[in-house]
């Protein structure tokens, strides 16, 4: 299974990968549209993230969330209807929706986030 | 299959408005004419949709004199502005009326499935099926192309299970859209009884079958069948979730995420909806005394364990998302999966069960003494797929096993059947007999109300006793709850506008656990409070469940907990948040109360709904039997010391019975008294002409038809 590991002593809070992933995935460097969240209200930062545990996919009424080869919990938007039953049934709330956007988001582990953290908080790892 | 085209009609698609198509389909069976009809302000102002559509339709479709089986009765589905929102939970409902062939009156089903919202979405807030077809015909909607068609229909096999599944097939594009296909049937029974439903479905993307949910009462299945319909089917497949193109749906989210948390961090220790549906009421049920068994003679019995939930938690598929509509979070639509009947044609085959829900469990189960799980999902299987009422088929048959017990039916009578309590055999030979058409099955399925005459004028037995035991007012059949130790809910199922059905208002725990509205006046409030209320689900296209079988955390808090009021407002949130229009908690109650009122002039256009309409057999009332005195003797003599001042010390048990009766038949009247003032009629349960106006129902054909009964 291909998913984020976090290393929270380490984060420094600079917000660079929320910023990379919101850009990635919305074009725009907003932190409320990024797959992954850190929360440095409390110490040390909290970094919230998917672990591809598939409690979601379990709950999707059109099978629009399915887990690929790799492990990795996949959303279909065509299939998708934003019931946002998945976002009530994420145990760590990882699955993510925002205002606007009809269908909610979550990390696919491409990565991107972990090469623009200067801290090495953030790494991809395959369990 | 080879489908002749009958007739067609072209419509331009077009997207809903917060919440409304402003049109209406007509179809005409009889002569095949097909076409729009614009929604009115008038019908939007003072029906709102939903069932309030289907009445006001119904009533200008219909005569004074039309029966079930004239051509110009009608079935009407609506769907309300609403129904086919994604966000909300329970949010999937279409209403179901028709001139009943049980009751004569209008009666209203509210049923989940795919086939509301997917007709809304293409294009309507309500459909009409009139007339009744020269040969058998499927009516097909297809939602994204802007068709109607009735085609021919030769299919030979109806049962639903088969045939819901064949025409999802036959008319989905590709196999990976079967989920955009829904399609509404009955089964063979409806051809020959009268105790039926119509199945409405859901494609199960996960079980790969076809997924039934009924609109259960008043014999729905009948009027379908004698229309010459097979079934009716829509296609669409543009489904998102702003299909309805509300104002506000940021807010129509924020409520339905809320309440899906709520869900999440409460089912599990509340009501188990996701494990069990509503089957958790069965332990419930049977350890307050309100699990009806042989023919509601008693609310509890040692043998009812074999009911528990747990038993059906065995059979029912868990950790699926069991929503009959998508984006319902409280997914109490369970199944047992893999089923094998072990009688009538599909014996041995694996078939897959819809529910038991509760009412079926004890409808089929502890009302006809049978305690096995496996049986009750066997005759649940065959209700459904036949077309047949549950709650109707288990009051039906108690009714008849308990005349077999006190010897007015007999082998010979029911052609060899022996209706003695729990033979489950017995009572599925009975809907075997029903779908094949002959035999003893054929009078059962006439419901209540005929076997009291056919009984008592060819067998002879006392009229009187088979009024005071047979569970039936207005002609339609109870429904599965104790209602002797709560006079509140006596008058909840006999006030019942279509008939004895639970769904207006469910008072037992307010008034006989918890003590709640002691007073004539305060159980009147909670008869008009609770069915108004309840109404408006019928009116949006909504279901009840997800308003009080979920709990926020701190609802005992609250002031009147028994009407949730967090939720209450999340409806007011999001009737307003989809439609744009403004709307509070009291005006919601007003345009309920509208409907509901012109329901009620409707009835007695129909020739029933006055006072004389209004009377609960006594088995709903008290104990009927001494047998039935005797199981519960010291509550009853207590009752009698404390309530009447009566020692019931040296009198025998009839006298003591007669003492009872009376003291329960006037505490009845008086809380009939107590409601019709309430609710703005006369003393005969007639609407008062002021009520009327001050509630805005003064439609003139409406003041006309109460005219008639001042
Ligand atoms: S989004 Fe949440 S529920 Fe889904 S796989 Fe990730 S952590 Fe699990
Ligand atoms: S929001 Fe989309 S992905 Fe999530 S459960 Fe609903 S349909 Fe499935
Ligand atoms: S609570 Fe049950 S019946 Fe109501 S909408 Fe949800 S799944 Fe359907």
């Amino acid at each position: 299974m291909k998913m984020l590991k976090t290393f929270p002593d380490k984060c420094i809070t600079c917000h660079n990968c929320e910023s990379a992933c919101s850009k990635l995935y919305f074009k725009e460097d907003n932190a409320k549209k990024s797959c992954v969240v850190i929360n440095e209200e409390i110490y040390p930062p909290e970094m919230i993230v998917c672990n591809q545990c598939g409690t979601c996919v379990d709950v999707c009424p059109t099978l629009a969330l399915t887990i690929n080869t790799q492990g990795v919990v996949i959303l279909n938007k065509s299939l998708c209807i934003g019931c946002l039953m998945c976002v009530a049934a994420c145990p760590i709330n990882s699955m993510r929706f925002t205002e606007n956007v009809y269908n909610p988001f979550k990390c696919i582990a491409c990565g991107i986030c972990t090469r623009t953290c200067p801290a090495e908080a953030i790494e991809i790892v395959t369990a | 299959m080879n489908r002749k085209l009958i007739a067609e009609f072209k419509y331009a698609p077009a997207p809903v408005i917060r919440g409304y198509n402003k049109r209406s389909l007509y179809i005409n069976l009889s002569t095949g004419e097909i076409k729009e009809k614009p929604v009115t302000e008038l019908m939007i102002d003072k029906f709102v949709g939903g069932k309030g559509f289907d009445l006001y339709l119904m009533w200008h479709a219909i005569k004074d004199e039309t029966k079930w089986d004239s051509p110009e009765n009608e079935i009407c589905i609506s769907f309300g502005p609403l129904c086919g929102n994604t966000s909300y939970p329970g949010s999937g409902k279409s209403i179901v009326t028709t001139i009943s062939p049980l009751t004569g009156i209008p009666v209203d089903c509210n049923v989940g499935g795919h086939f509301g919202p997917y007709t809304k979405f293409s294009g309507w807030d309500a459909i009409e099926l009139q007339g009744i077809a020269k040969e058998e015909v499927i009516v097909y909607i297809d939602g994204d192309k802007g068709v109607v068609q009735i085609l021919s229909a030769p299919d030979e096999e109806i049962n639903s299970h088969i045939f819901a599944e064949e025409l999802i097939k036959e008319f989905a594009d590709s196999e990976d859209k079967y989920q955009f296909v829904s399609v509404v049937s009955s089964g063979k029974a409806a051809e020959n009884v009268l105790i039926t439903c119509l199945n409405f479905s859901f494609w199960d993307k996960r079980r790969k079958v076809a997924r039934l949910k009924q609109a259960g009462r008043g014999g729905t299945g009948s009027v379908f069948r004698h229309k010459k319909i097979k079934a009716l089917v829509v296609k669409y497949s543009g489904l998102k979730v702003d299909s309805n193109n509300p104002v506000d749906v940021e807010t129509l989210r924020k409520r339905g995420l809320k309440l899906h948390q709520e869900i999440e961090a409460g089912d599990s220790t509340q009501n188990r909806m996701r494990q069990v549906g509503t089957a958790h009421l069965m332990e419930i049920m049977n350890d307050y005394d309100l699990l009806p068994i042989r023919n509601f003679k008693y609310g509890q019995m040692p043998e009812a364990e074999g009911l528990h939930s747990r038993e059906f938690k065995k059979l029912f598929t868990q950790g699926m998302p069991d929503g009959c509509w998508f984006g319902c979070s409280l997914s109490c639509c369970k199944a047992v999966d893999n089923f094998e009947p072990r009688t009538g044609p599909y014996k041995g085959k694996k078939v897959c069960v819809d529910g038991p829900e509760y009412e079926t469990a004890a409808g089929c189960g502890s009302n006809i003494g049978v305690f096995n799980a496996r049986d009750v999902v066997e005759i649940n299987f065959y209700c459904d797929t036949y077309g047949v009422d549950t709650i109707s088929f288990g009051t039906s048959t108690a009714f008849a096993m308990e005349c077999y017990e006190n010897g007015i039916l007999n082998k010979e009578r029911t052609g060899g059947l022996e209706l003695t309590w729990g033979n489950a055999d017995a009572a599925l030979e009975l809907l075997h007999q029903m779908a094949r058409g002959d035999g003893f099955g054929v009078i059962v399925g006439q419901g209540v109300r005929k076997m009291k005459q056919i009984f008592a004028e060819k067998y002879g037995a006392d009229p009187d006793f088979l009024q005071d035991i047979g569970m039936e007012a207005k002609g339609l059949e109870y429904s599965q709850y104790m209602s002797k130790e709560s006079l509140a809910q006596q008058g909840g199922y006999t006030l019942a506008l279509k008939g004895p059905q639970h769904d207006e208002a469910w008072l037992i725990f307010m008034d006989m656990v918890n003590n709640q509205i002691p007073t004539f006046k305060d159980k009147a409030e909670a008869l008009h409070y609770f069915p108004m209320f309840r109404t408006w689900f019928g009116l949006q296209g909504l279901c009840k469940l997800p308003w009080n079988d979920i709990e926020p955390a701190n609802n005992a808090e609250t002031d009147e907990p028994a009407k949730v009021p967090e939720h209450v407002q999340n409806y007011v949130d999001i009737y307003t948040a989809i439609t744009g229009k403004p709307l509070n908690k009291k005006t919601l109650i007003e345009q309920s109360e509208r409907v509901y009122n012109f329901q009620k002039v409707f009835c007695l256009r129909m020739g029933k709904g006055r006072r004389i309409d209004d009377v609960p057999p006594y088995r709903a009332v008290g104990p009927v039997t001494e047998e039935e005195y005797l199981s519960r003797q010291d509550r009853y003599d207590k009752q009698l010391k404390e309530k009447l001042n009566i020692d019931p010390e040296g009198k025998s048990t009839t006298e003591k019975m007669d003492i009872l009766r009376k003291y329960r038949e006037d505490q009845y009247q008086q809380l009939i008294d107590a409601v019709y003032e309430r609710k703005g009629w006369n003393a005969q349960g007639v609407p008062k002409i002021e009520h009327l106006q001050k509630i805005g129902m003064d439609l003139p054909e409406v003041i006309e038809v109460v005219k008639r009964f001042l």
